[in-house]
């Protein structure tokens, strides 16, 4: 009989790799997504052309690609990187690529007469942006990004290629030095589907929170 | 570490070996994908509770965990109990089985906006359930959905890399075995990249075309 706590632990490391990979990336993610996303809304050529550029380079290459890319051919022109920042940010840039599309379509969905409004009340564009537009557009945006994290949190699993020690990593350890297939597999696909459900818990209650302040505001 | 064209003509023949595996791989995929997910969209429709309600939840825990791990189990696992897949066969069931619950939701959604009157004309014309599927539901259900499911398997066909860790021998894998006989991973990588990109650019202009012809559908 095999000693099966000794490998728990082991898969359970590996869960924590994952669990910080998809925090890290999706900052990254979010960052880039109100960059691009705000680029593509913008008056000048030259970022709305760059905020294309990344948006359409990244979500029409695949992210294993782009993860390969970054861990073995950005090192060729200089930039060394550990299998974890390689991860990051290939996670990142991909999920946010994606998910600027959803900060653009979001901010555009925000009615006329907020805008009609801002300019009343005499505010700057940036003023108008932070206080009345993003307000009411990151609610509409919750729900996507939702969705972008989970696809992000599978997406990681990818990293156990390039030898970052995940929970997919782990459980083919387990897997070889076992001989047992089948339970850790099993046990992967249950940690990721409790952390998705986690996820898209943890968006409804902030969706929850964040429409408190707006009630009346929108229909 | 400098672009090398001689380097990239020597090593085509056998990146194109590896383009005809994938786009094999996204073609076994799609069809799968396209049978799986009706199937799983009438299941759920399905008056027996149980049915639709276990359905369902294979569906969210499938879309829930990653496509990798999915593969693995498929390729390590299924041969414990006696089913032997080549790995070509078990990546395309694995692309198609993890689409399949997305395309389920496209499914979903096409036969949901069918107007009711149509169900109600063919009851009142007589039709048997079967008909009435066959002949009034799916044809109106089916164009709308088009451009939705194109770009599922437009994105099934980026996913593709993935099957590279089960040993199939299409594109990235091809890459990364010039790669590492080299010792050069700029030009393969790279081209696997622009290839893709390639790909992507001419399938975004297909999709606008789709949407064109098959009138709008909503996201």
């Amino acid at each position: 009989m095999t000693q099966w706590s000794g490998y728990f632990g082991l898969i359970m490391q590996g869960a924590l790799v994952t669990i910080e990979l998809t925090l890290m990336g999706s900052v990254l993610a979010l960052v880039m997504a109100f960059l691009a996303g705000m680029g593509r809304l913008s008056r000048f050529f030259v970022l709305r052309a760059l905020a294309t550029a990344y948006i359409e380079f990244f979500r029409g290459t695949s992210i294993f690609v782009q993860l390969f890319f970054a861990y073995f051919v950005l090192p060729l022109v200089g930039f060394e990187l550990t299998p974890l920042q390689a991860g990051v940010l290939a996670l990142g840039l991909n999920v946010g690529a994606y998910a600027a599309e959803v900060v653009r379509g979001a901010v555009q969905s925000i009615g006329r007469e907020q805008h009609e409004a801002c300019i009343a009340l005499n505010l700057g564009r940036w003023q108008g942006m932070r206080h009345v537009i993003l307000p009411q557009a990151f609610l509409v945006m919750l729900p996507t990004f939702g969705n972008n994290a989970i696809e992000l949190l599978k997406a990681t699993s990818v990293v156990s290629l390039i030898s970052l020690a995940d929970l997919t990593f782990q459980a083919q350890v387990v897997r070889a030095q076992t001989g047992n297939t089948m339970v850790p597999f099993t046990t992967i696909l249950v940690i990721y589907f409790i952390l998705a459900l986690l996820i898209s818990w943890g968006v409804r209650s902030l969706e929850r929170r964040m429409a408190r302040g707006l009630d009346g505001v929108r229909v | 570490m400098d672009w090398d064209w001689n380097f990239v003509w020597e090593i085509m023949p056998t990146l194109i070996q590896g383009v005809k595996i994938t786009i094999l791989a996204t073609l076994l995929g799609s069809v799968l994908a396209a049978i799986v997910g009706l199937g799983i969209a009438l299941a759920r429709r399905s008056p027996n509770k149980a049915l639709s309600r276990g359905v369902g939840w294979v569906a969210e825990f499938i879309r829930g965990t990653p496509l990798l791990v999915q593969l693995y189990f498929i390729f390590y696992v299924l041969p414990d109990i006696g089913i032997l897949l080549p790995p070509l066969v078990a990546g395309a069931i694995g692309l198609g089985l993890h689409y399949g619950t997305y395309t389920a939701e496209v499914y979903r959604a096409g036969i949901d906006n069918v107007p009711r009157g149509q169900w109600e004309a063919a009851k009142a014309c007589n039709l048997s359930a079967r008909q009435t599927w066959s002949h009034i539901i799916i044809p109106q259900a089916i164009p709308p959905m088009i451009p939705a499911l194109a770009n599922y398997f437009i994105a099934m066909f980026k996913e593709t890399p993935l099957l590279s860790a089960i040993t199939v021998l299409e594109l990235m894998n091809q890459a990364k075995s010039v790669a590492n006989t080299y010792y050069r991973y700029l030009e393969p990588i790279t081209l696997v990249g622009a290839f893709f990109l390639a790909i992507s650019l001419i399938s975004v202009v297909l999709l606008r075309w789709l949407e064109r012809r098959y009138g709008k559908i909503e996201r």
